[in-house]
């Protein structure tokens, strides 16, 4: 594959912390992120993987530094950085009591997908993600799976310069993941469209990542390309340098009020 | 102005689609009507305070409106516990148009629940003294639907769960309906009451739409629309505002 990476910028993060109270979710963060690039965010649960991307992508106020994105500060120009990407939530962000066809119709009214294109675009994605039979169905009477298909479809719809991506192929089979990745290298070839992903899956940052950054306890505590992950800790594989980095601890994810209702949610069937 | 239209579309769509939960919405004003307006009946005759019925519905429709735009704003806090507001939250569009949208969806619905209140207390017994007068009662109905659907939004912009949506509905909206004159004539109050009722934005949306359909007003419609008026601009301001510090 040839790399398309450019030589600036399109990401840069500075001091980048976040607080909960005391507790600091994110703590003091610093990389860049090349345009084009494929870039991969690894790191134990809460280690501030999803915190980091919230505030990247204007959901959250950092508690202090400074986060640059597609040449515009989060803080004072947020509907500049907003165009400038996609993105996938790790959790459930579907309208389930629409279709699947009214919920990418809402996002490319909202992204500003020109009305001209936007049948065409909204047909080639879920023909894409093999949703096209199901467009008039209401999104929860969906798999997860699917539910997951359709919000790939949807942070793609726009086609943004910036893909966030948090553990977007959780609870994907391994042919879906397959499919999906092709397409994302696709369009990062084609469009020089930059990816930042999570994920817990090694194989995958392996794979498709040109960098990886490993995020412990909200800090940064390696990043590079993986082989040079595997030379600093001396280990064979990626995996192996994960665990040298990291510790084998497992950890105790600390749940929030709103998780809770998220959860409770779920198994009320809303979700 | 497409931004305003697809909220406001998903708004409707999901209206209609639960076709359920509007006919059960419908039983409580119904039940109000037969009960207290045939119920007080003969008191408020008594009284010398003519026909209750005549009096009440103003108050019912009101009512029906005040609730539904309160939900149609506060289930914003679903989209927060389920997930959805965050889509809406990265869109690159302003934040005003947003709370615009949502408001006015809520507010189309609230309206369309108001007026079908009124087809309702028809078939029970009111009487309109003037069709000409029809329009007026619909604008003061689609005030206050947009008064209370913004407050609603505001509201779910700062509560997280839907305890805090319980603690609204009996220390807020509970007492913004008892306190309005929507049951009671506003003359003749104790002091403390009637301040109270002047508080109330209700109260003006009551009154409005009471002397649009042939009753008598105590403010006057023209005082009572600017009244709304005002207060609902606030409310869509402090709406916004509330809106935009939400954190995901
Ligand atoms: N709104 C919040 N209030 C308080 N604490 C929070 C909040 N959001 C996240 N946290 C805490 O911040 C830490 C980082 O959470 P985050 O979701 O960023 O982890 P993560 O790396 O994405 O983990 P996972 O792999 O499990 O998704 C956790 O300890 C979490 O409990
Ligand atoms: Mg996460």
């Amino acid at each position: 594959m040839v790399s398309n990476v450019k030589d600036t910028n399109i990401i840069s993060i500075s001091g980048l912390t976040k607080r909960f109270k005391n507790f600091a979710a994110v703590d003091n963060i610093s990389f860049d992120v090349k345009k084009g690039e494929i870039f991969a965010f690894l790191g134990p649960n809460g280690a501030g993987k999803s915190t980091t991307i919230k505030m990247l992508t204007t959901l959250l106020e950092p508690t202090s530094g400074s986060v640059t994105i597609n040449g515009h500060d989060p803080k004072n120009n947020k509907d500049a950085v907003r165009k400038s990407f996609g993105i996938v939530f790790q959790d459930p962000s579907l309208d389930i009591d629409m279709t699947a066809l009214e919920n990418l119709q809402y996002h490319a009214v909202l992204f500003k997908v020109p009305a001209d294109i936007r049948k065409k675009r909204i047909e080639e994605l879920l023909r894409f993600v093999e949703l096209w039979d199901r467009k008039n169905d209401m999104v929860k009477t969906f798999s997860g799976g699917m539910k997951r298909r359709l919000e790939m479809a949807r942070g793609l719809l726009h086609h943004p310069k910036i893909i966030f991506l948090d553990e977007p192929t959780l609870g994907l089979d391994p042919q879906t993941r397959n499919h999906i990745w092709n397409y994302l290298l696709e369009i990062n070839q084609k469009e020089g469209m930059t990816i930042f992903f999570s994920t817990h899956y090694m194989e995958e940052a392996e794979k498709v990542a040109q960098r990886i950054a490993i995020i412990d306890h909200g800090r940064i505590v390696a990043i590079g390309s993986t082989a040079e992950l595997e030379e600093k800790t001396k280990t064979a594989t990626l995996e192996e340098a994960y665990i040298a980095l990291t510790g084998s601890v497992i950890r105790e994810e600390q749940v929030n009020g709103s998780d809770r209702m998220r959860l409770m949610g779920r198994m009320m069937g809303r979700n | 102005m497409s931004t305003i239209y697809i909220l406001w579309l998903r708004q409707v769509k999901k209206y209609f689609r639960a076709k359920s939960r509007i006919i059960g919405s419908l039983g409580q004003p119904l039940l109000f009507l037969l009960v207290f307006g045939f119920g007080f009946g003969a008191i408020f005759q008594q009284a010398g305070q003519g026909n209750y019925l005549q009096f009440l519905t103003s108050g019912i429709i009101m009512m029906s409106v005040l609730f539904t735009a309160i939900f149609s704003g506060i289930d914003l806090i679903w989209d927060k516990q389920f997930g959805f507001l965050k889509e809406t939250m990265v869109a690159p569009v302003p934040r005003w148009q947003i709370m615009l949208g949502k408001t006015v969806g809520g507010a189309t619905v609230a309206s369309i629940q108001g007026v079908i209140v009124f087809v309702l207390a028809l078939f029970v017994g009111f009487k309109i003294s003037d069709p000409l007068m029809l329009p007026v009662a619909l604008l003061f109905i689609i005030l206050i639907a947009l008064l209370f659907t913004s407050l609603g939004v505001a509201i779910a912009s700062i509560i997280e769960d839907m305890q805090g949506f319980q603690l609204i509905m009996n220390f807020m909206v509970m007492p913004i309906f008892f306190l309005s004159g929507a049951l009671f004539p506003l003359q003749g109050l104790p002091t403390a009451l009637e301040v109270v009722t002047r508080i109330d934005p209700l109260t003006y949306g009551v009154d409005g739409i009471r002397s649009a359909l042939g009753g008598v007003g105590s403010f006057g419609m023209g005082m009572d629309m600017m009244v709304i008026v005002i207060v609902a601009v606030i409310f869509l301001g402090v709406g916004t505002y509330l809106f935009e510090k939400i954190q995901a």
